[in-house]
């Protein structure tokens, strides 16, 4: 098998409910070695839902998730800290530690996983604040950044421990889209320096178009389209081109049927 | 009859629910607390130690001023109904049996709950809130270990430390009150102090604060937990954080307090 086909993330077939409500149906898909692997879909689409699963922070009802060939759910809680070590996520709202300041919170992992010694761990916070845009800003509180470099922040501690793969949240969610291309140019970078796998879970078509290797779509918890960016633009699943081409679902026509539409009545 | 059947039933499942749930952070909390140190997995000394400053050393002004009064104030009541045998200097007795058996632990705990039980659960229900409990998981950090442990151990030793510091302070402001104003003489007020000061009261007294500690740290952490939503969650987990706490305390007291009654 080649380096390039090397699978990192294998999803087979996986079902998650909250309660009775079914959220993910039957997802299967791969994830090769080094991609930046979007999964678009609107909201609702149950697009976090399925992040969360891939990185072990919720338990599917059935299916199965490998990452790097190991099976999170038949792992002990020392595997999967091992496994852990070697995966970054970057959150929706960046999910710093308010009370510590930003070198902290990229030192953290570092202080908690290594036996590094602190000059070396605060040398290693420093190159990672530099790869991201932020240095000098260890000293921060992460109340005193502005939503781009709290995100550029949550992607630096998540790189903290050199990891083979990362998971972003909605890397764009939330920023003006100057602030937001900025991110984007980073993950970009970030894969492209360090070979690093990527899965970007995100509903911003300028991102998709920007970043993607392969673009998985989700539709009300199912897989309705997965290829490239060129694949899916002459899919013909209503869905995707209406995604696609940013229409509403409704268009109601003329004043009398919106004021139907808003209002139930004829 | 249905439906009032159905309600009971509904209770009782939630009841349950809510005893496993807590009994999962009970068993969470011991083996990061116990047996994680002996496998050579760290306790985290430093944060435990900040806790015990912010719980302890920082409620030491409130704790103490609100013990003082409390002191002045049963001296005073006493003095209403022993000053008609001339028997004032039973006030010493009252406020030192009163003081160290259930005054001094119950009020240090109320007041901890207020401000330390609260501030674990906001804190916790913030940092889930804003996925950092999350993020926590993902870094391989057990949350437990990381956040619980250190509050957990922070409080237990906190709550039974100012409530000795309160017992006294408690005393003394009896004897202000006994002396300066009730005109007790200070020498058979202090003897009549020391007389009643038992060691098995003392017992009594400690081990309730350090029940109470673990109903604040444990109430404050399960609320914690709990919150959903945003912000308003956060207000809402905070407040029911604060009154099962304080139920909780005075369930406890009474436990305890028929159980020592008997022994």
């Amino acid at each position: 098998m080649s380096k390039a086909e090397e699978t990192v993330i294998e999803v087979e077939d996986l079902v998650v409910k909250y309660g009775e409500r079914t959220v993910l149906d039957g997802i299967s898909f791969k994830v090769r070695r080094g991609e930046i692997f979007v999964i678009l879909g609107g909201s609702g689409s149950g697009k976090t839902t399925l992040i969360r699963n891939l990185v072990g922070l919720m338990q599917p009802y059935s299916g199965r998730i490998q990452v790097k060939g190991e099976d999170f759910t038949a792992m002990s809680d020392d595997e999967q800290i091992d496994l852990r070590k070697k995966i970054g996520m970057c959150f929706q709202g960046a999910a710093l530690f308010n009370s510590m300041t930003v070198g902290d919170n990229v030192a953290l992992p570092l202080r908690e996983h290594t036996k590094l010694e602190e000059p070396t761990i605060e040398i290693m916070t420093k190159i990672k604040l530099e790869l991201v845009g932020l240095s000098g800003f260890e000293d921060y509180l992460p109340s005193e950044l502005s939503g781009g470099m709290k995100k550029r922040a949550g992607i630096a501690r998540a790189m903290a421990m050199d990891p083979e793969l990362i998971f972003y949240d909605e890397p764009s969610a939330g920023l003006d889209p100057i602030v937001a291309a900025g991110i984007d140019v980073l993950i970009r970078e970030m894969q492209q320096t360090f070979d690093l796998t990527s899965v970007v879970v995100t509903h911003e078509m300028e991102s998709v178009k920007l970043i993607a290797d392969t673009v998985c779509v989700l539709e009300e918890g199912r897989v309705v389209g997965i290829g490239s960016l060129d694949d899916l633009e002459r899919s013909e699943h209503p869905y995707i081109q209406q995604f696609f081409a940013r229409r509403p679902d409704t268009e109601p026509s003329g004043d009398s049927a919106y004021a139907r539409s808003l209002t139930g009545l004829d | 009859m249905i439906r009032v059947a159905g309600t009971i039933g509904r209770w009782t499942l939630d009841l349950l629910a809510a005893g496993a749930r807590v009994s999962v952070l009970i068993v969470d909390t011991v083996t990061w607390l116990v047996v994680a140190p002996l496998k050579g997995k760290g306790l985290r000394v430093r944060s435990t130690v900040e806790h015990f400053v912010e719980f302890g050393v920082r409620s030491m002004p409130i704790v103490g001023m609100i013990c003082f009064l409390i002191g002045v104030i049963i001296a005073l009541q006493s003095s209403y109904t022993l000053d008609k045998w001339g028997a004032n200097r039973y006030i010493a007795t009252l406020v030192a049996a009163s003081a160290i058996r259930e005054l001094a632990p119950l009020m240090t705990a109320i007041l901890v709950a207020g401000r330390s039980g609260s501030a674990i659960t906001a804190e916790i229900g913030t940092m889930k809130v804003g996925e950092e409990i999350d993020a926590l998981e993902v870094m391989g950090l057990n949350p437990i270990k990381f956040l619980v442990v250190p509050k957990f151990l922070a409080m237990v030793l906190a709550v039974p430390c100012i409530t000795v510091i309160a017992m006294f302070i408690m005393i003394f402001g009896g004897w202000v009150a006994g002396v300066l104003i009730v005109g007790v003489d200070s020498a058979i007020y202090i003897e009549e102090s020391i007389k009643a000061m038992a060691e098995k009261d003392l017992v009594t007294g400690l081990t309730k604060s350090f029940f109470f500690g673990i109903v604040i740290c444990w109430v404050g952490i399960y609320r914690g937990f709990q919150v959903e939503g945003g912000a308003e969650g956060v207000g809402r987990r905070t407040t029911s954080s604060v009154v099962t706490s304080i139920f909780l305390i005075i369930i406890v007291d009474l436990v305890f307090t028929v159980l020592f009654y008997y022994l």
